[in-house]
């Protein structure tokens, strides 16, 4: 499915931010996380295009897609929701769902990928993705949005963030039922232990390495232990329970 | 009228054939086809071009079409049209200008609208401008609204200049009485080296009345833009204005709000901003299959829709 080899990333000035990535990707759902810094949203910016990386080869599906646009690796099947949504004046949800499933499609099945979002799409469908959205409605548009595509490859950068308790529970859901549906691979990066209590593999990102990948049962335990030592508190309360 | 005049007419007011309801319609500075209703009366002025309109008080749902459409090349076309709508009447007003040049002529259009609205009568006014014409000759037009609103009278214009003008100057002003309420939706769109200039004056007047202008811009290639506002709080009254532009290429774009308040109680406030296309924005319609170019195109035209 998704192979990276050798990647490399560095900034402009020199700042190595990706070093020598292998990852094999073929499960339904694989969860980036690792501490902040640690070059989780960089990765998904060179798998998507929005970067290059500095060297290696990433290959979908065997096709070798290193030197592709944004706008090629879209077509070749490659989605992202962004950790930041992006607002736009003028343009309605409507019309960004459309431009996602790249064909015509009906209200009705616009309206579709919205509920699947857990947002009443009557009351969403015509409204501009401008100011007037919060954060946690311009984040579920967003995950819609990808739905929309129905890619081989969809990356969600942090689908939690800004989201409040009650819109999470329902993330969860909707992730569950990706799960199930799901005919792709799903890329989640995500420092929930509930996102990574969904995830058939685990890679744990540090200092642009990959310092562990493999099943959830192998790696959730190691790092809930190692939360032990100043890190994600969310995982050492529920370690204490 | 000719193909090159009714695909301006189709341009400008969405016309395939004849409008229901009142209309005049003008071509090459004459009167083309005009019709009247029980409550809608169009009168040709004696003393200089244009038309007198009256909306007798309490006409509901009754809509006007205004068009004007010129095509020959050399003309430059004047028209005073004076809008007098009655008490508690309810109107949409249909307008706007389609130039054709197809010669090396400067061919222009200037129109003066004049809108007195009587105790709560409301109107909507639409309003497009356009130009087409594969002749070197500049295409110009210059609309002067004005706009006098007594109590509880209110107005929603749109205007809307996405194509083909060369030079422009829209200047708007506006009387605002008691409990009136003013809104206006400016879009302009220029390209080439065109220029456009926007100037609005309101004075809010009365207590409790209301103002809101936003203009939405896309300036490209090498053309300018120049946005000036002027909101006068003479009363307790809130006034909002709102000049937001995207800039591309090697455009120019300036804006100059202004507000006055004389009045303790007036709440004015005034939004700019100018800035190129968001590179998020590209980014995000790029990731869902667009091209760069594609993406831009999307941006702009739902930033003016």
């Amino acid at each position: 499915m998704l192979e990276l080899k050798n990647i490399g990333f560095q900034t402009e000035d020199e700042k190595e931010i990706l070093r020598d990535v292998n990852l094999n990707i073929e499960d339904k759902i694989v969860v980036i996380t690792g501490p902040n810094g640690g070059g989780k949203s960089t990765l998904a910016k060179v798998i998507s295009g929005i970067f290059r990386p500095t060297s290696g080869q990433i290959l979908l599906d065997g096709v070798d897609i290193t030197d592709m646009s944004i706008t090629e690796r879209a077509k070749a099947g490659v989605s992202i929701a962004f950790q930041q949504p992006v607002r736009f004046k003028g343009l309605t949800v409507q019309d960004l769902i459309t431009i996602a499933a790249g064909r015509k499609i009906s209200l009705s099945e616009a309206c579709s990928y919205l509920s699947e979002v857990g947002l009443c799409a009557k009351d969403y469908i015509k409204r501009e993705l401008n100011s007037s959205l919060s954060g946690g409605e311009m984040k579920r548009i967003e995950i819609a949005m990808t739905l929309a595509r129905e890619s081989k490859l969809s990356i969600f950068d942090e689908p939690e963030a800004g989201i409040d308790l009650w819109s999470f529970n329902n993330l969860i859901k909707v992730f569950e039922k990706m799960h199930e549906n799901t005919k792709g691979t799903i890329l989640i990066i995500s420092h929930q232990e509930r996102i990574l209590n969904i995830a058939d593999k685990i890679i744990y990102l540090k200092d642009g390495q990959v310092e562990r990948y493999g099943s959830r049962e192998e790696i959730l335990p190691m790092l809930l232990n190692a939360a032990e030592k100043p890190g994600c508190t969310t995982l050492l309360n529920k370690l204490d329970k | 009228m000719d193909d090159i005049q009714l695909n301006l007419l189709k341009e400008v007011a969405e016309l395939d054939r004849l409008p229901a309801g009142a209309y005049n319609i003008r071509v090459n500075g004459k009167g083309e086809a005009r019709n009247t209703t029980a409550n809608i009366d169009i009168i040709t002025k004696k003393d200089k071009p244009g038309i007198d309109i009256y909306v007798k008080p309490g006409t509901k749902k009754e809509s006007l079409h205004i068009p004007v459409v010129l095509s020959q090349s050399g003309l430059h076309d004047m028209v005073y049209n004076d809008f007098y709508i009655g008490e508690d009447a309810d109107v949409t007003i249909i307008a706007g200008c389609g130039i054709h040049c197809g010669g090396n002529e400067e061919t222009g259009h200037d129109g003066v609208h004049r809108f007195f609205l009587e105790k709560n009568a409301k109107i909507r006014y639409v309003e497009k401008h356009y130009g087409e014409g594969e002749g070197r000759g500049r295409r110009i037009m210059n609309p002067t609204t004005e706009v006098y609103l007594k109590e509880g009278a209110s107005a929603y214009m749109e205007m809307t200049q996405i194509a083909g003008i060369d030079d422009t100057y829209r200047k708007t002003t506006a009387i605002i009485e008691k409990g009136a309420g003013l809104e206006i939706m400016e879009k302009v769109m220029t390209t080439g080296v065109q220029n456009a200039v926007s100037d609005f004056t309101a004075t809010l007047q009365g207590d409790d009345s209301s103002c809101n202008i936003v203009s939405r811009t896309v300036a490209k290639d090498k053309s300018r833009q120049h946005f000036a506002s002027n909101l006068i709080g003479n009363s307790k009254c809130s006034g909002h204005s709102e000049c937001d532009s995207i800039i591309m290429d090697d455009a120019k774009v300036s804006a100059s709000p202004s507000l006055t308040a004389a009045n303790v109680d007036a709440g004015l406030i005034h939004e700019a901003a100018i800035g190129k296309i968001a590179g998020e924005q590209l980014l995000k319609l790029m990731s869902l299959g667009l091209t760069e170019s594609e993406a831009e195109e999307k941006i702009v035209n739902g930033f003016l829709k």
